[in-house]
């Protein structure tokens, strides 16, 4: 069965289908701007009266937040354990019981008084 | 029972309590039942209604409902529902009944007429969500929750220090409109933007809220942060500082959201970008923007809700969560894929979906009070918005590349939950009506004309172009399996960094001083002691010394008796 699942083809796996979904896309994109024309729409903001300002200002828009993303990555990405490899050291793991976590702490204050006596 | 007076919280708590006691099939019911039998009735409650008592000189209010608070009442009711549908399948007891408390917290602290209440919820919101965090019971969310747990108690803190203030100053602690003036109004205000996760105060929602289980994310997304805009709605609405902080709320959790792997995590810095949303509406404070940002905290719960959902049925059946290691999933699960994109459509604001009819509120309150230069900056988040959570989220979990990954729908109380939601979602997009009348505000607003619905459409259409243009040319940046940097760098690494050698030798300095002191100590100690001749107590003194000194004493006390 599993055998089956995997050959079986869906909606996406043939290329042709995928093609067909982006050229709608851009179809509804062109008649979009077209009805430009057709509809005199109302300007509230200076900016609106330029002609098809809200396909420019989305496109433009998210190709800035995309690129301006990609770049914070150089100085913001890191590796998937950054914080885990720093945080699970220092702090004792959720299994053991809290009354084991206070017993270290216990343990560890005793040491220091211990310190102090010697 | 039936009395209008009756706290609409009582409910939850009470259910909390029998389901507690019950087990199976029982308590699932309750845990059902509870949320809509305390709806029921508090569709029967009228506007005005009041419980209050004297407590230590202070008139109380635990139930004081008004048109805002019941909008977010019932809000929370159907939130609480679905919540409890989707995790009915859960069988820990501890997920359990903290949801229904939670849920009971968050009802109580929006019908909580004056401040003292309103902190006793606003702590219990804290305590009773911190184990939906810890259910996950792994390290990192043991963690996680820890840091969420101090953040939110510290923001009650905040609000309870302010408080006092305020009652000292103003002689009274009605919960109503507030405004920034003093420094009592300032630290209230403080405590309310932790919770609506204000800039730079904001990264307890992005590191929590992934961490907790498949369920109980859905939980936290509907009300800690409503519960915070509930509050700024009625006790600052107006304040100019807040359209600044909505704006910068709206707009730089995109970035991060479009590099961020986990999708949870995608969703909570879209979740920001929606609060930004509403803290403008209130920041500009007309009836128009009012009604704009409580419709769209009333609508985010649920388009929010159903989006978390989805990824909670996709971590529940795959045990995976990053963009990086899922794709493909429509082929398993087309239901939830559906479902996931009318989440998306709403968010995104589509004609006919939710999004769509509260979101425009803000923007054309904005741009008829002279705030332009928001409105821009709104319309470009609103376009990232679509990018980021309207696509990113569907495409990286159930289309793009094949991940291989061949498994089933949720249960069926999950896809019965998502339906629900999703219903609700389209519902109030072809149907607005039914949402503005239960507004604070009666203002008229029709968001279906046909500029509106061209230039949204438009902007969407182009902003998906925009997202295909980029994945064709290889542009797009891959989700890779990534930590982000982000201000939880500070006390997660930074501070630590600091801090842990600062303190490692200030502790030992301090072991070092006590060391030589009580060294020293034990050798005086010692020649105390000694009896031979050369120590101390066996030294001969001469009883001359003794009149010297006793002269010298009463000579002190002859000159201080002058003073």
């Amino acid at each position: 069965m599993a055998k089956q699942e995997q050959d079986k083809q869906y909606l996406f796996d043939n290329p042709k289908n995928v093609k067909r979904l982006l050229y709608i896309v851009y179809a509804i994109c062109l008649i979009l701007v077209l009805l430009e024309f057709v509809i005199n729409r109302h300007v509230y903001h200076s900016w609106e009266s330029i002609f098809a300002f809200y396909p420019i200002y989305g496109f433009v828009g998210c190709v800035v937040l995309v690129f301006v993303a990609k770049w914070m990555r150089i100085f913001l990405m890191r590796d998937e354990d950054y914080y885990d490899k720093l945080e699970k050291k220092q702090h004792p793991a959720p299994t053991k019981k809290e009354s084991a976590d206070i017993v270290s702490d216990e343990a560890e204050q005793a040491q220091g008084g211990n310190n102090v006596d010697a | 029972m039936w009395m209008p007076e009756m706290p609409a919280f009582a409910p939850f708590f009470i259910g909390a309590l029998i389901a507690l006691f019950t087990q199976g099939k029982v308590r699932q019911a309750i845990l059902l039942i509870t949320p809509v039998l305390s709806g029921l009735h508090l569709l029967t409650v009228p506007v005005g209604t009041m419980l209050s008592f004297d407590f230590m000189g202070f008139q109380l209010e635990v139930f004081e409902v008004d048109k805002l608070s019941l909008l977010f009442g019932y809000i929370f009711h159907i939130a609480a529902f679905i919540c409890m549908l989707f995790a009915l399948h859960v069988k820990d007891t501890l997920q359990q009944i903290s949801g229904l408390l939670y849920a009971g917290s968050a009802v109580g602290a929006v019908f909580a007429g004056d401040l003292i209440t309103l902190f006793v919820f606003w702590e219990l919101l804290a305590v009773t969500s911190v184990f939906l965090i810890w259910a996950t019971r792994t390290e990192r969310s043991y963690l996680a929750g820890l840091r969420y747990l101090i953040i939110q108690v510290l923001s009650g803190v905040v609000l309870l220090v302010g408080i006092i203030f305020y009652a000292h100053e103003h002689n009274t602690i009605d919960f109503a409109k507030i405004g920034l003036s003093d420094t009592a109004s300032w630290l209230i205000f403080i405590a309310f933007g932790v919770k609506c996760a204000f800039p730079m105060l904001h990264n307890w929602v992005t590191d929590a809220y992934p961490e907790a289980t498949p369920t109980g994310t859905v939980f936290l997304s509907a009300f800690t942060t409503k519960v915070a805009v509930y509050a700024l709605a009625r006790a600052y609405p107006g304040t100019e500082l807040l359209v600044y902080i909505g704006v910068t709320m709206a707009c730089f959790p995109i970035f991060f959201a479009v590099i961020e792997n986990d999708l949870r995590r995608v969703l909570s810095y879209s979740m920001i970008n929606q609060i930004g949303f509403m803290v403008v509406g209130i920041g500009i404070g007309t009836t128009l923007a009012i009604n704009g940002a409580v419709s769209h905290a009333f609508n985010d719960i649920l388009f929010k809700g159903l989006l978390f959902m989805s990824m909670g049925a996709v971590l529940h059946m795959t045990g995976k969560i990053d963009g990086s290691r899922l794709g493909g999933l429509y082929k398993s699960m087309p239901k939830t894929a559906i479902l996931c994109m009318v989440g998306a459509a709403s968010i995104s604001a589509f004609p006919l979906f939710s999004g769509f009819v509260s979101k425009s509120m803000v923007m054309t309150a904005a741009i008829n009070n002279g705030y332009g230069w928001a409105w821009l900056l709104l319309l470009f988040s609103a376009a990232g918005v679509f990018h980021h959570a309207g696509i990113k989220i569907p495409y990286f979990a159930f289309f793009a590349h094949d991940s291989g990954i061949r498994t089933t729908e949720p249960p069926k109380n999950m896809l019965l939950a998502m339906t629900i939601s999703a219903v609700l979602c389209i519902a109030i997009g072809v149907y607005p009506q039914a949402l503005y009348s239960l507004l604070p505000y009666d203002t008229g607003y029709n968001p279906y004309d046909a500029t509106h619905v061209l230039t949204q459409t438009q902007l969407l259409f182009f902003s998906a172009l925009a997202f295909v243009w980029l994945n064709l040319k290889k542009m797009y940046p891959p989700e890779l399996p990534s930590v982000n940097l982000d201000i939880d760098w500070l006390y997660r690494r930074l501070f630590p960094a600091i801090l842990t050698p600062f303190f490692n030798t200030f502790w030992a300095v301090d072991r070092a001083i006590r060391k030589s002191f009580m060294r020293g100590l034990n050798g005086m100690l010692g020649m105390i002691s000694r009896h031979e001749p050369d120590g101390i107590l066996s030294r001969t003194q001469l009883s001359g010394s003794m009149v010297i000194w006793v002269s010298i004493l009463l000579a002190v006390f002859l000159i201080l008796s002058f003073w």
